[in-house]
Parts: structure tokens; C-alpha cells; sequence
């Protein structure tokens, strides 16, 4: 792997379904209502739908740096922010670039966002070269 | 600023949660690998953990009773703030070492700062906690910095 400024990753969409979304927060035994409880969700919180969990996008943004390193690297670092919220159905686009190459250090600038474009997670990835 | 943040809130930055000690099982790693929609064979079949492992493994397991009525944990680290509304949070994670089914690891949680902000609708409250996991021999595994925003 020869990483360059300017490099994309692979972009990867998800949709999230209830059962996903379901597993997910069992998986963290997080018994927020608004990933599952849709009249909860809807009427008394206000959203649109059942809320994705944040931390399941910044996961994806996890994936999308590891999946691109493959064998070649180690994901060190990662940073990223939730900045807008997403629901059930929607599809999330993940993706990124190359921004730096230091020696065996690459950064990489990881997004998470919606077929609106709306950026839901932007995220600053770090990835040593080598094994 | 608009001074939402006395002394007496001021005083909670470093405190910390007493050690918390889980065990890695492959079962759970795959349940979280399955959930999160890996591609990857070796998380799937739960031979070494995927990045952000750690969150599944560590969050808070509290009984039904002290949930709140919309489902969520009560973190006994924080004060009570004077503004209650969360927003965007921000995850900053450092991966030291792999994770693997049968390893012991212990996370331990430090209140690190409170700050205040103006935002463009009023005052906004950060706080920041800083989450060491270490295994048995006493080194890094991860860690974890999470800055929340209360508006």
C-alpha cells in the first residue's frame, strides 16, 4: 500500500433497519427509547423516526479506515463527532481521504453523511503503515 | 459568559469512577460485530475485537429500576447541570492494543473538565470524560475521551 494526499476510500452505504438497530443497542444493553420505541420516538421526543445510535456511525467510520488499511496498517486514532441525528431507513454514506503521509503515518478524513448530504459525523482518522 | 458554572460544579473535574472489570467472550464480540454490520471474518467469528469493542463492553449494566422513564442510565460521575439538554457528542479514541476473547480488562472513567461556551442560542455546557482500559498486566489497551455539549 502506497497511501497519497488525495486518496479516497471506499465509500460504503448502510441502512439501518429496526432489527439492526434493535441488535445494536442489546449488543450495549442501551435501553434508550428513542432507537425503539417509535410513538415514544415520534410523539413525545418529537423525531421524525427511530434515532440511529451515534455511536453505531462512528463505528462505520471505524470500518470504512480499517477495511481500506486491510493488512497494510493499524487504525491508532480515531476522533469524530455526532452532528446530526439519522433514523430508521435512511441511507448512510461513508467515506473518506487521504489528507496527510508522514513516514508511516497516514491521515485520513472520515465522513458519515445522508442522501441529502447532510454531514452527520465528520471524524479525523490516524493509521500507522506496517504490520 | 453567562456564569452557569460555580465553583461547587467546578469542583467535580477529576472525579473518577471506581474500576470496572469485565472479561472479552468471543460470543460478545460477534454479537457486536453482527450488529455493526462488519464485513470482517476475523470480528465476526470473534477471534480479536473490531475498534469501538470497548464501548459494548463497558456500558453501563444498571437494573431496570434506576433506568430513567425514557430508558437511559443515570452516569453517577456527573453533577447535576443547569442545563439538561444534550446535543452533538464527540468521540476521541486511542486503539494501543488488540482486544481478544478471554482477556480481562478494566476500565476506569475520569470527569476531566467542564467548560462553558456562548452558542448562537444561548449558553452551551461542555464536559469532558476520560475512559482508561487496561488489562491485567496494568497497560493501555484504549483510550477514550468523550466531549458532550448541554444546551
Amino acid at each position: 500500500m502506497n497511501p497519497k494526499v488525495g486518496d479516497h476510500l471506499p465509500e460504503r452505504r448502510h441502512t439501518v433497519g429496526n432489527v439492526q438497530l434493535m441488535l445494536y443497542n442489546a449488543a450495549l444493553w442501551n435501553g434508550h427509547r428513542i432507537h425503539f420505541d417509535e410513538p415514544y420516538a415520534k410523539d413525545v421526543e418529537g423525531y421524525p423516526g427511530l434515532v440511529v445510535a451515534g455511536p453505531l456511525i462512528g463505528d462505520w467510520l471505524n470500518q470504512c479506515v480499517e477495511v481500506w488499511l486491510g493488512d497494510a496498517g493499524t487504525l491508532t486514532r480515531i476522533e469524530y463527532s455526532n452532528r446530526a441525528a439519522s433514523y430508521v431507513g435512511d441511507v448512510i454514506i461513508v467515506g473518506g481521504t487521504v489528507t496527510a503521509v508522514d513516514g508511516g503515518e497516514v491521515t485520513v478524513e472520515v465522513s458519515a453523511r445522508n442522501e441529502a448530504g447532510d454531514v452527520l459525523a465528520p471524524g479525523v482518522a490516524t493509521a500507522r503503515l506496517g504490520s | 459568559m453567562s456564569g452557569l458554572l460555580t465553583p461547587e460544579l467546578l469542583a467535580n473535574i477529576g472525579k473518577q469512577s471506581a474500576p470496572r472489570r469485565e472479561i472479552v467472550t468471543r460470543r460478545d464480540i460477534r454479537k457486536y460485530a453482527i450488529a455493526t454490520d462488519n464485513r470482517q471474518r476475523k470480528y465476526l467469528d470473534g477471534d480479536v475485537a473490531p475498534p469501538m469493542f470497548h464501548v459494548a463492553l463497558f456500558w453501563d449494566v444498571v437494573e431496570l429500576d434506576q433506568l430513567t422513564p425514557d430508558g437511559v442510565s443515570i452516569d453517577t460521575l456527573l453533577p447535576k447541570f443547569p442545563l439538561e439538554k444534550a446535543m452533538a457528542g464527540g468521540l476521541d479514541i486511542e486503539y494501543h492494543r488488540p482486544i481478544h476473547p478471554g482477556d480481562w480488562l478494566t476500565s476506569v472513567r475520569t470527569l476531566t473538565d467542564i467548560y462553558e461556551k456562548s452558542g448562537r442560542s444561548g449558553p452551551l455546557i461542555f464536559y469532558e470524560i476520560v475512559m482508561d482500559v487496561t488489562n491485567d498486566d496494568g497497560e493501555l489497551v484504549i483510550r477514550e475521551k468523550t466531549t458532550r455539549i448541554l444546551r
